[in-house]
């Protein structure tokens, strides 16, 4: 998701360890002024990158059914005075505080989480992950092999989801059936279409390692980057701000 | 059995920021028995046009009839008009699955339900089709060469007996000799007359050798239709729209520019050798 604003042009690096800040502490919160406050800290983080807010929703969208499950079996399982019933089901009262928490917890999780990704660019991430694992060197996490992994993986999903489309329409012309009713024949069908797919796919790897052995690459050692990352002042801001949250968070929890 | 597409209008991602009109109005009749030839620079639409013809793709607006059947309509049979229409898109070796060759080409006439000697019947007659033995069933399609794996997709959907054969690059990536056999071989089944046949090609050569009519596609337009002869000789809007004219018609239009008075209608190799020979006046040598 293009964009121009303060939060795309935070270090995806900082952007990576606020977040995990964020989460680590969405879980240890207690109380409601905890949520209010993490509430507040993630509004402001999504005025400050000037996202349509719909794009939001539809990224929540998705997860409606799994936040919804989660409410409902918390305000219905958990003992405590009754507050209404249905049927043989009963809402207790510590049932709705909790269920309250654990929605609020599952939407800021995940609209924090997608302002990271709509703010980075999948390139940007995986080179701030790489520059993140790197001290894991030391004791043997492949960093830069990780995050080339995982920029290859980015770069093809595109790519893989086209082919299945052209490969399922060629077989469509050849009068297959991708939409029966019928389970067993469904998963049947899928062969006509994963075998080619799979067949292109190491093709393609294939290919793609020989290019780049042709372009001399041989693992992360010694390679050097066109875009260096660099810590600035704005990721100084971000960093305190989210330290203050971090901070007022824990001492509520002690507090109370 | 006409195809026929009034003010058919196709918009990828509608309503999203990556929307694109692909074709922007379009009226075309593919009469029977037509060799028709369809070519226009990249994103004109060609592919998405022909994957209309045997409603793989189904119009934003107006409409694609087959056979008078409308390809939009919930009483259309897409098994029927995909059986009447065969489509073969651009490497179509990449669809092979199956463990032997026969198998795959068998994969069409058996969704289509046929008996099983019906189905062997199929598949000798499609490979024969293409210039492949059918002794070449037994092997897996995986070992043949390019051109070999290409003419089995190609026998894969010939073998399901479309009456409108519709190829989308045909001979992309094929090394000459490949690319003349395919050629050679849709020439053939175009001349039994048993299929009406539509090419949408990049490449001049082939639309020429091949292309009764040739229908030239500019941002989802149609910007030239006609008969070959005629449409391959506007030089000047075939060169505007990044495509040349064929090699043949090129050489004739330098020929003119040195003064010598050639029709510029040659298509193929020996009709420019013929037109060469009549202007020179290489007949009085006998």
């Amino acid at each position: 998701m293009p964009g121009n604003s303060v939060v795309h042009r935070l270090d995806p690096r900082t952007k990576l360890l606020a977040v995990l800040a964020y989460i680590v502490v969405l879980f240890v919160a207690d109380g409601m002024y905890a949520y209010l406050l993490l509430a507040a800290a993630a509004a402001a983080a999504f005025l400050a990158t000037r996202i349509r807010p719909g794009v939001i929703l539809r990224g929540l969208k998705s997860i409606i059914i799994l936040i919804l499950i989660t409410v409902s079996f918390n305000l219905f399982m958990t003992p405590g005075p009754a507050l209404f019933r249905i049927g043989p089901l009963v809402a207790t009262q510590t049932g709705a505080a909790v269920a309250a928490f654990m929605g609020a917890r599952l939407v800021l999780l995940i609209v924090v989480t997608s302002l990271v990704t709509l703010t980075t660019s999948p390139i940007d991430l995986t080179d701030g992950l790489e520059r993140l694992m790197k001290p894991g060197q030391r004791i043997g996490v492949p960093a830069h092999e990780l995050a080339m992994m995982m920029t290859i993986a980015l770069r093809f999903i595109p790519t893989l989801l086209e082919e299945a489309d052209r490969i399922m329409k060629a077989q469509m012309a050849r009068g297959a059936d991708f939409e029966s009713r019928n389970l067993v024949r469904r998963v049947r069908n899928l062969v006509p279409l994963l075998v080619p797919l799979f067949v292109s796919a190491f093709r393609r790897a294939d290919e793609l390692a020989l290019a780049m052995e042709a372009r001399c690459y041989r693992g992360g050692e010694g390679r050097t980057r066109m875009k260096q990352l660099r810590l600035g002042a704005l990721d100084a801001g971000a960093g305190a701000l989210t330290l203050l949250v971090v901070g007022a968070v824990v001492a509520l929890r002690v507090v109370t | 059995m006409p195809i026929v597409t009034e003010g058919l209008r196709h918009v990828y991602a509608a309503g999203t920021p990556l929307e694109t009109t692909a074709l922007a109005g379009l009226d075309l009749t593919i009469a029977d028995g037509e060799a028709v030839g369809i070519i226009g620079p990249t994103g004109s639409g060609k592919t998405t046009l022909v994957q209309h013809f045997n409603g793989l793709l189904k119009p934003t607006s107006g409409r694609v009839l087959v056979d008078g059947v409308d390809t939009s309509s919930r009483r259309a049979n897409m098994r029927d008009i995909r059986r009447k229409v065969g489509l073969i898109f651009q490497y179509p070796e990449h669809q092979l699955f199956e463990e032997t060759v026969a198998a795959d080409v068998a994969f069409g006439p058996k969704n289509l339900g046929l008996a099983p000697d019906e189905v062997t019947l199929r598949v000798d007659e499609a490979l024969r089709r293409v210039g492949l033995d059918p002794a070449i069933g037994r092997r897996s399609p995986y070992e043949l060469s390019g051109g070999q794996m290409r003419r089995v997709a190609i026998a894969g959907v010939l073998a399901m007996r479309p009456r409108v054969v519709v190829l989308d690059e045909p001979t992309a990536g094929l090394d000459p000799r490949g690319r003349d056999e395919i050629l050679g071989h849709l020439e053939a089944l175009h001349a039994d007359g048993a299929v009406t046949l539509v090419i949408v090609s990049h490449s001049m050569r082939d639309i020429a050798r091949l292309a009764r009519r040739v229908v030239a596609l500019v941002g989802g337009r149609v910007a030239l239709d006609g008969p070959a002869r005629e449409v391959l000789t506007h030089v000047r809007e075939l060169r505007d729209m990044g495509l040349g004219a064929p090699p043949m018609v090129e050489l004739m239009c330098r020929l003119r520019e040195r003064g010598h008075a050639v029709r510029l209608d040659a298509l193929t190799v020996d009709e420019a050798r013929r037109e060469i020979l009549r202007v020179v006046g290489g007949g009085s040598r006998g």
